[in-house]
């Protein structure tokens, strides 16, 4: 996954018009995965699932925080997400496919609420991020 | 044989009655799946290209078109599908997985179109209807 000069462009322009919104963004993707994707919730046992709730919110947050640490690094992304990727091989061990489905969660949200920002091209370059995002938290699984 | 509950079909119906959309977002998003296929529809060298190509829209309207077929036929997706299967299979050679893009892609379309009316439940409907649809399509390959 290589990333283009116009697609950090393309990247960093979603996010910087996302800014304010992006922990609520990153709460309902969270929360469109698990009603979507049903089987996700198999990695929550222990959270309030429910709409609204106080752990969906936080944990939204913290995806956000790691999608926006890696916009600002997005020369070396590998880098920016080196310690999260250590965790999800050695502790979370989410399965690959799942990330996807977080990736596509998250555009539904964009195009939702930004959807004159995504353009075809946009969406294009967002997605190569996203999958750019995925494969290195999945990097060190085995 | 897939299981509709009512609500189900009440949200892909409703969604669908209002549906006036181009699918100009497939081939930006992802390239690849236009070369082999799309190859006799002239110029596809950028999103505005794509977007301005009237073979795209007209291939777009045919696909729609086809989708609204499975929603009048929600109880019996596969007999619906079973020709256009055997057509992909025997004379387009189109890889499975291209459905699954194609879907994955027409659910960020309705959802830049519907905002918030594309609600989480809403989101879980159309991604059921479009593996279904993307299911059908791969039944008769051999």
């Amino acid at each position: 996954m290589v990333l283009s000069a116009n697609d950090k462009t393309n990247v960093k322009n979603v996010f910087a018009k996302i800014s304010g919104h992006a922990e609520d963004y990153g709460a309902e993707t969270l929360e469109r995965m698990f009603t979507t994707y049903p089987p996700t919730k198999t990695y929550f046992p222990h959270f309030d699932l429910h709409h609204g709730s106080a752990q969906i919110k936080a944990h939204g947050k913290k995806v956000a925080g790691a999608l926006i640490e890696a916009v600002n690094h997005i020369d070396d992304i590998a880098g920016a997400l080196s310690k999260l990727s250590d965790l999800h091989a050695q502790k979370l061990r989410v399965d690959p496919v799942n990330f996807k489905l977080l990736g596509q969660c998250f555009l539904v949200v964009v195009a939702i609420h930004h959807p004159s920002v995504l353009t075809p091209e946009v969406h294009a370059s967002l997605d190569k991020f996203l999958c750019a995002v995925g494969n290195v938290l999945t990097a060190k699984y085995r | 044989m897939v299981h509709w509950t009512a609500e189900e079909k009440q949200l892909i119906t409703s969604v669908w009655s209002k549906v006036n959309v181009q699918l100009p977002g497939v081939c930006s998003a992802a390239p690849w799946t236009e070369k082999p296929f799309f190859a006799s529809f002239g110029n596809l060298s950028s999103p505005t290209a794509i977007v301005g190509n009237p073979k795209v829209r007209a291939h777009g309207r045919k696909v729609l078109t086809s989708f609204g077929e499975a929603i009048k036929n929600l109880d019996n997706i596969k007999a619906t599908y079973a020709k256009l299967s055997e057509l992909h299979c025997e004379k387009l050679h189109v890889d499975p997985e291209n459905f699954r893009l194609l879907g994955d892609i027409l659910i960020i379309v309705l959802a830049s179109h519907f905002a918030r009316d594309f609600t989480p439940a809403c989101q879980f409907a159309w991604q059921k209807l479009v593996s279904v649809v993307a299911h059908a399509l791969a039944r008769k390959y051999h």
